[in-house]
């Protein structure tokens, strides 16, 4: 995929579609607009006119409420004009019916596509597709990428370990299938972390997957040795009946986060979870809502983070 | 020529008489980022206000935005939380086109509605395209339109005299 298809002539933002093809400064000056948002939660009326008179659409070809309600909140503080689509994905001809739903919205004077799709590469379609003067966030395709969880994820890293060079950050759960891991790993390696370690087991990695910059752990006793962030990801219901694991209870013994696995972890280690949580499945309640857990931080800073990417991405509109 | 030490004396004299003037009790004083702060932190100084210096970044609120786009230099303000009927002294450093001081205005109206705001400025040039002008300035100077004044520090304190390369 043609990843300069992100930035404009002057290689500053226009799409946000995956992390690859990103540089470090640019993913650091992300952190640092979000970090000024942030700012804005001491403000008796939280808004900036930034995006004042701009026009952004939440097309939202599958479920979701945090991705969702974050990004709206996010536009609406810039100050844009927001509308949030649910549309269902029953129809056969996909891209066909995706390019109308975007010409007709084009037709409307729209400035913005916010994206998700069970497709992957379905928002980088909508980018090389739309008008030239439209940006498009990716936020979350298939099992491709979801840029903006992976940044919010190094901003809440950033703001508790000040530094990235020094840290080991695990990695826990559904590799295979996670567009959340994909993007957290490009990030994490671009943002130049010592380590990144996946921790699954086998029929939940992809093949190859040392590739994408990992070292790799089939235990988790054996993997959070020395660990100072843990990701965790969310293990879908679908992969039991898909026979790539015996069963929830038999998953939660082997990879399920607890006090005393956490204990194995650097004491100071953050556990961060995109959500939705499964309890008992992935993670133990008590580290859910344990003083090691940072997941509502996590949303919090995902506002900060979409509005820094949505601004970013509206500047100077109609330079290509 | 402009000499920073007269122009610093100017503007705190011209503040002393406005605080008595305009009745100014417990005033916030806040500057504008980045020479406007600079400034202030003199004039809080010398003015012995007790309260921390309030700081305002107003990347957020330039209208210029779709032209110039986001400064990736963005700090955050740090203003108290009860702007709500405070007398605030604002801060910057060069008074020109104005725009600076509505989006400081519009920033600091989205803390909180204060009873007064005054604005001072060590230097005022010719150029206002709004109708807003400081209450008190260190000079007052009248340049060509490819001149510009920049400030440096903040040790030590200077005043520049630039010539803007228009070809860039």
């Amino acid at each position: 995929m043609a990843d300069n298809l992100q930035l404009n002539a002057e290689g500053k933002l226009k799409h946000f579609l995956s992390i690859e093809g990103l540089e470090k400064s640019l993913l650091t000056e992300i952190l640092d607009v979000a970090e000024s948002f942030i700012g804005m939660n001491d403000q008796q009326i939280k808004k900036v006119p930034l995006l004042r008179g701009k026009t952004i659409v939440n097309l939202f070809f599958e479920n979701s409420t945090r991705t969702r309600t974050t990004f709206e909140l996010a536009a609406k503080r810039l100050s844009a004009d927001v509308l949030s689509m649910s549309i269902s994905t029953s129809s056969t001809s996909k891209g066909e019916s995706l390019l109308d739903t975007i010409r007709n919205l084009e037709a409307m004077f729209v400035d913005m596509f916010v994206v998700r799709h069970a497709i992957s590469g379905a928002a980088h379609f909508i980018a090389q597709q739309t008008a030239p003067h439209i940006s498009v966030i990716n936020a979350g395709d298939g099992q491709h990428a979801h840029p903006t969880q992976a940044m919010l994820d190094m901003f809440t890293i950033r703001q508790i370990k000040q530094d990235f060079s020094n840290l080991r950050v695990a990695i826990i759960g559904d590799i295979l299938h996670s567009r959340v891991a994909r993007s957290q790993i490009q990030a994490l390696n671009t943002l130049g972390v010592a380590e990144v370690r996946v921790i699954a087991p086998k029929t939940l990695l992809p093949a190859h997957v040392e590739s994408l910059g990992v070292s790799v752990s089939h235990s988790l006793t054996e993997g959070l040795k020395d660990i100072d962030v843990i990701l965790m990801l969310r293990l879908q219901k679908e992969r039991m009946t898909s026979a790539l694991l015996p069963s929830e209870s038999e998953y939660f013994k082997c990879f399920g986060l607890t006090e005393d696995k956490l204990k194995i972890a650097k004491p100071d280690a953050i556990v961060m979870h995109p959500g939705p949580i499964n309890r008992g499945v992935e993670i133990d309640s008590k580290v859910a809502d344990g003083p090691q857990s940072v997941i509502l931080k996590q949303v919090s800073n995902g506002i900060a983070i979409r509005m820094a990417i949505m601004a970013m991405a509206m500047q100077k509109q109609g330079v290509m | 020529m402009l000499e920073i030490h007269d122009l610093l004396n100017k503007l705190e004299a011209g503040l002393n008489r406005i605080i008595v003037e305009r009745q100014l009790t417990n005033p916030l004083m806040i500057g504008i980022r980045t020479g406007g702060v600079w400034i202030a932190e003199q004039m809080h100084q010398r003015l012995n206000i007790t309260e921390p210096l309030g700081l305002l970044d107003i990347s957020f609120y330039r209208d210029d935005f779709s032209q110039i786009g986001v400064n990736p230099n963005v700090k955050p303000s740090q203003l108290p939380q009860h702007i709500e009927g405070r007398n605030i002294i604002l801060i910057d450093d060069v008074f020109y086109t104005g725009r600076t001081i509505r989006a400081a205005l519009n920033e600091i109206f989205d803390y909180g509605r204060p009873n007064q705001v005054v604005l001072g400025v060590l230097i005022e040039r010719d150029g206002r395209q709004i109708p807003l002008s400081p209450d008190c300035v260190g000079a007052s100077v009248t340049l060509n339109a490819d001149q510009r004044i920049k400030l440096t520090g903040p040790e030590p304190l200077a005043i520049h005299l630039q010539l803007i390369d228009t070809v860039a």
